[in-house]
């Protein structure tokens, strides 16, 4: 099994860590990565923000680079439902429907297509899990609060194998951190203001770390811890599966 | 509709410069959701009824025409008077001419958006009609001028000390004096004068049956029933999609409405309308405004499922920290926000990015509107026609031309972050709005991409 690692955009520019994480993880678990240097973004901020007819030139460069892998995983929700559910070029529509179907989050690659068990690692902190949006009710990557239906959790599935943690319970179990894309430069004042909240929940239950599937939604809480020089830090559930 | 001076973002950032006061209005509606989510619980049946009622009004949407006909058959053969109204503007002369045909200058009215929609009671002030709301919140909101902030809950943006001074100012109580039961037996003597003199009552209407052409109003205060039964003719105005085929249905959006809207199993008063008693009269107004235009439109037709519960704006993280009058719109937060470009799309081009497109709202949605879906497409269309700001189109086209081309990334990257490490004024001031509340985050010294290249045999 070959896997094109699609690393975001925003990852690739600023959190490494978190990209070198997924791919020594799933090295780690045994699969054959690669990671095809021309990829650039899945188009999303753009088709958010009313412009999905400028996407072309992303959707193709995506096909380019990763028609041919067994499975393309992204060690982010965000990205992986915008291809899911957006990835298209009309010259070749068979294709695209194929490659988007390949496309996997992190987490449920490692729970639903790799079955893991059991993790070596270890993390010995307080940790708060941040539930994305796109991950959580796009991907169905666990449980909605709003419905009336089994408990399931796929990165609480994996983060339970990691010896020595300590997950805090949340008052608000997955409400939006306000990051939104453009959304959090348009909409600054709400956006800020749910990021504040977001991240008092995760304080007001002593979390040393936040951690979730999608680096930017942790972009956005970091932004906020930083500026009231809080102890607390972000951290990719990838580099919490391949801590050792 | 003229175009607003300020759009949601600008309005909410008013609304955010009182910490305190988003804090309580984010944690009162935060309440009710947990409310909600406790009765829904308590339902093993919720996800069904869900569906159910989404199919039934798929049904009633399809065959629209059909169902309005036979209600319409049913309704007259009732002894009851049908009018249709293509907009606001026909459904308010209809109510016009209804009132000054019986020279009746006073009315009462139960909580109807429609009315709101349409403008109801600004339209009948500016004829020389009084018009008196009953719902008590609505009654707040009117006492202080302002229009309803939340369909379910019109005043919830308002504290109890601050209703306490608008009864002081106009209905006479003690200056200072806040307490809820004191203010609402106030307001209960208050109406009790104005349902026993109003010879008109109007009302909405939550479901009508096609089937036997009656209608049913649900309210928790009886206000509905003490205006239509003590006047001498009651006007129900009501949009053409609320309509549900059999009596049997009623059952299923019942529980669905008041668990999904305040966590009560069902409202307190579900009145059955079905004839006019002796010697009164009983009027429906069928309103179009803009719902036939929507049902063409095959991408947002199902927002016309609609039973107005507000579930998607108690759980709305965006409504809850920006509250409804920042919508600018008689139906706020995510519903509002798909209905509303429908109607007018300039005036309303900011709404569908007022969201983060968590996708909550579709799920407490008890007719199962894909809302957080349309909100995406809604943006899709305002972009193509033109109406997005200029500045966002240059930043979108040159994001494109960047992102298209692997080169331009890499170098947009590196110069990205280098400005980020070398520069940081640059992007650390206020002209960016990332910085006013956040930190940029910290550039590392590499891409993961150069990291690659220099650990891993490239591939």
């Amino acid at each position: 099994m070959t896997v094109g690692l699609f690393i975001p955009c925003y990852v690739d520019q600023f959190y490494p860590g978190a990209a070198i994480a997924t791919l020594q993880l799933l090295e780690k678990l045994g699969v054959n990565v690669v990671y095809p240097q021309n990829q650039t973004c899945c188009g999303q901020p753009m088709a958010n923000s009313g412009f999905e007819h400028l996407t072309s030139g992303c959707n193709r460069l995506f096909l380019e680079n990763f028609a041919d892998f067994d499975y393309i995983v992204a060690p982010s929700g965000s990205c992986v439902l915008h291809v899911r559910e957006h990835l298209h070029d009309e010259k070749i529509a068979g294709q695209a429907a194929g490659v988007s179907k390949k496309v996997y989050e992190l987490t449920s690659f490692l729970t639903d297509i790799l079955n893991v068990e059991s993790l070596p690692s270890r993390f010995p902190f307080k940790v708060g899990v941040h539930q994305s949006c796109h991950g959580q009710r796009g991907l169905h990557l666990s449980q909605m609060s709003e419905l009336v239906a089994p408990a399931f959790s796929k990165p609480g599935k994996l983060l339970n194998m990691v010896k020595d943690i300590e997950i805090i319970q949340l008052d608000r179990v997955d409400e939006c951190c306000g990051f939104g894309g453009t959304f959090c430069v348009a909409e600054e004042a709400v956006s800020a203001k749910m990021g504040k909240d977001r991240v008092a929940d995760h304080l007001r239950h002593g979390a040393q770390f936040i951690t979730g599937v999608d680096m930017s939604c942790l972009m956005h809480m970091e932004g906020i811890l930083r500026r009231q020089k809080s102890e607390t830090k972000v951290i990719h559930i990838a580099e919490i599966l391949n801590a050792e | 509709m003229e175009k607003h001076d300020k759009d949601h973002a600008e309005l909410s950032e008013v609304f955010n410069k009182d910490e305190d006061r988003v804090n309580w209005h984010d944690e009162t509606l935060w309440w009710v959701r947990a409310k909600r989510d406790k009765a829904v619980n308590q339902l093993p049946e919720w996800e069904t009824l869900r569906d159910l009622a989404s199919q039934i009004k798929h049904n009633v949407l399809g065959s629209l025409d059909i169902y309005l006909e036979q209600f319409e058959k049913n309704a007259l053969a009732n002894g009851v008077h049908v009018h249709w109204a293509t907009d606001a503007e026909e459904h308010n002369k209809i109510v016009y001419q209804l009132l000054t045909e019986k020279s009746i200058n006073r009315m009462v009215k139960s909580k109807s958006m429609l009315t709101e929609e349409c403008g109801l009671n600004d339209y009948l002030a500016e004829h020389g009609i009084e018009v008196i709301d009953s719902d008590l919140g609505e009654r707040i909101v009117q006492l202080a001028k302002e229009h309803p902030s939340h369909i379910v809950l019109p005043c919830i943006h308002k504290k109890k000390e601050e209703i306490g001074e608008l009864f002081h100012e106009h209905l006479g109580t003690p200056a200072g004096v806040s307490d809820p039961q004191f203010l609402t037996e106030t307001a209960r003597q208050h109406l009790r004068e104005v349902f026993l003199t109003r010879r008109a009552a109007l009302t909405g209407v939550n479901f009508a049956i096609a089937e036997t052409g009656e209608f049913v109003v649900c309210t928790n205060e009886g206000n509905a029933d003490m205006g239509a039964h003590l006047a001498d003719i009651h006007i129900a105005s009501m949009g053409i999609e609320k309509l549900i085929p059999e009596r049997k249905h009623l059952g299923v959006f019942l529980r669905l409405l008041t668990r999904s809207a305040t966590g009560q199993p069902i409202t307190t008063y579900s009145s059955h309308f079905k004839s006019p008693a002796e010697g009164k009269e009983m009027h429906i107004i069928l309103v179009d405004n803009g719902r036939t235009t929507q049902l063409g439109r095959e991408d947002f037709r199902n927002s016309l499922k609609c039973i107005r519960c507000g579930a998607c704006m108690n759980t709305c993280p965006v409504y809850r920290r920006s509250g409804g009058h920042s919508y600018q719109n008689a139906i706020a937060g995510p519903i509002g926000s798909i209905l509303a470009p429908n109607l007018d799309m300039e005036a309303h081009a900011d709404l569908p990015f007022a969201s983060t497109l968590c996708g909550s709202c579709s799920n407490v949605c008890p007719v199962k509107i894909n809302i957080h879906e349309q909100l995406y497409k809604w943006r899709q269309v305002i972009v193509q026609s033109g109406k997005a700001p200029a500045g966002k189109k240059m930043t979108m086209k040159a994001m494109d031309i960047t992102l298209s081309s692997p080169g331009a990334y890499r170098f947009a990257g590196k110069a990205g972050r280098l400005a980020l490490k070398f520069i940081p004024f640059a992007v650390n001031n206020n002209l960016n709005p990332w910085y006013k509340h956040r930190e940029m985050p910290e550039p590392p010294a590499q891409s993961f991409r150069e990291w690659y290249r220099s650990n891993r045999n490239s591939k």
